[in-house]
């Protein structure tokens, strides 16, 4: 259980997608200007998300290593139809604001890196609390952003009108504000775990098994890695 | 800034007293013009708004540093120079809470987040500016409308309406007399402002020279031959403030003589090539920020080869 913990933990912090891993920025951005669509974005995306995870570490000694893309693509994009149809049914404003994001999930970067990094070597239960991790990891980045710029940017919050608007600063709801929130909040996660001395060192893709590597057979840094 | 550890090319020539203290008090001195001259044309607001633009920098920076636990850099004066420059940058009536927040990107997010003076990789003031201009387009770009001690021309500015040009017009442009922001419009005091730093040695002509000269050229190249805008271009818009005090920032410009000259060209075509196609009237701002983050290449492109040195 302790390791489960570790892995939803890791999500959220030391391998947080958006912050440290830096997957997923295109839509962090665009969407994070709303925080009820950074919400309902963050919900889909973890929903997706949990899915494909399941699915492919279930899958992950029947999928043949040459064909593997497209199918998490097809795993992934059955679970985005799922997502797309329920929202469009049941909350129709926010699949309004959510636009081409929503389908977009299906090539989103977190989705299928965690799907090549982690679903298709670990058991189904790391992959579930991997994804809800990842998730909720996500959301919050998304939502703490979608504050800042929808409160100072817009002057509301949850759609409702707090400040004048002659009072807002509009770059914050524009894209340079996007960038500038970004940068600030993943300068405070590397902050905040700098403080709690653990070592800013992202762990990528690769963990130098190429044994145990899908792609070994097509990686070009197999012999370098590989000592 | 520790005085002792200045990253320079060869000859390495150390001025006596020349700590950034003073190079930053030069600064502040050949401003001094321009904001006199702001003062007669926009009124006493303008004072106000560079009182207050520069204090709340300094204000800021010391915050930070206390928050932070790091040493007291306030006494540099930079801040009060970015605080300046910022409130240059905008025009008479620009409410005073907008400002504020001009000052907090320049300082806090572009200087102190960078880690301080010398780290920046921007110039703080050029993205006070352009936040402010996208944050609040109508004020910013509301010229002229201040209570002011001689007519000034409540048209559109000088470089939106680009018509004959004759001398008396000529001398509206070079004293200042028309709308704008505070420190851009009168092009004698800021040239008065450049040659004392010139002098005082605390910038090179260089940038200036090659950086208005280029954009005299190539507005006629690129205006169909069209002298009287060549002309009207360098001595409206933000051009000299911009060329004497923003591209020549030393955190922010090329080391080598070589690299200076590829920069200041490049901010030239650029601020031209907005000028005149893109969307937009000004193009001083973004043409020196581009510039800005093109720095770090153009001084490893333009290394000097070492007397003697093999080809690399």
């Amino acid at each position: 259980m302790k390791r489960k913990m570790q892995i939803l933990l890791n999500g959220i912090f030391k391998e947080n997608p958006v912050l440290i891993l830096v997957l997923g920025c295109c839509s962090a951005l665009a969407i994070s200007v709303t925080v009820l669509g950074s919400l309902g974005m963050g919900a889909a995306l973890t929903f997706v998300l949990v899915g494909s995870n399941i699915v492919i570490s279930a899958l992950r000694k029947v999928i043949p290593d040459k064909v593997r893309i497209p199918c998490y693509i097809i795993v992934v994009a059955t679970f985005v139809t799922l997502v797309q149809m329920v929202v469009e049914a049941y909350v129709p404003t926010l699949h309004k604001s959510l636009g081409i994001f929503l389908p977009l999930i299906v090539v989103n970067c977190i989705v299928l890196g965690r799907a090549e990094m982690f679903a298709n070597k670990n058991t189904i239960g790391d992959a579930l609390f991997d994804g809800i991790g990842m998730g909720i990891g996500y959301t919050m980045v998304l939502t703490a952003m979608a504050i800042v710029r929808e409160l100072f940017g817009a002057g509301s919050l949850f759609g409702k009108q707090i400040i004048p608007e002659e009072y807002t600063v509009r770059i914050l709801a524009q894209t340079p504000g996007g960038f500038f929130m970004f940068g600030l909040v993943m300068a405070i996660l590397v902050w905040g775990l700098a403080k709690h001395g653990k070592k800013f060192e992202p762990k990528m893709g690769c963990d130098g098994d190429c044994g145990g590597c899908g792609s070994a057979d097509n990686c070009s840094e197999k012999e370098a890695k590989n000592v | 800034m520790n005085s002792d550890m200045i990253v320079s090319v060869s000859p390495h020539y150390h001025k006596a007293g020349a700590t950034t203290q003073r190079v930053m008090l030069d600064v502040i001195i050949a401003l001094i013009p321009a904001l006199i001259a702001s003062c007669l044309i926009f009124g006493v607001r303008s004072l106000l708004l560079v009182a207050v633009s520069a204090a709340n920098c300094v204000l800021l920076e010391w915050v930070w540093n206390k928050l932070m636990k790091k040493p007291d850099t306030v006494s540099d004066l930079s801040a009060v120079v970015t605080g300046m420059l910022l409130a240059f940058n905008v025009p008479a009536t620009m409410p005073i809470w907008q400002l504020i927040v001009g000052d907090f990107i320049a300082i806090i997010i572009v200087k102190m987040l960078f880690g301080g003076l010398g780290c920046n990789f921007v110039n703080p003031a050029l993205v006070g500016r352009v936040a402010m201009m996208l944050s609040f387009t109508s004020n910013m770009t509301n010229y002229g409308t201040a209570a002011a001690k001689v007519d000034v021309l409540s048209s559109a500015t000088p470089l939106a309406a680009m018509g004959n040009l004759n001398f008396s017009h000529f001398m509206t442009l070079f004293l200042g007399r028309h709308g704008g922001v505070l420190g851009e419009t009168c092009a004698l005091a800021l040239l008065i402002g450049g040659v004392y730093l010139c002098v005082r040695q605390v910038i090179k002509p260089t940038i200036p020279c090659i950086y208005i000269g280029s954009v005299l050229v190539f507005t006629f190249l690129f205006s169909g031959f069209n002298g009287t805008q060549a002309v009207l271009s360098v001595f409206s818009g933000g051009l000299m403030l911009g060329a004497i005090f923003m591209a020549t920032d030393y955190v922010t410009s090329p080391l080598t003589f070589k690299g200076q000259l590829i920069y200041a060209l490049g901010c030239g075509f650029l601020t031209t090539m907005i000028r005149l196609f893109a969307n937009s009237a000004e193009g001083v701002s973004f043409a020196i920020l581009l510039m800005n983050l093109l720095v770090p290449y153009i001084n490893n492109g333009t290394k000097t080869k070492p007397l003697g040195g093999v080809n690399a």
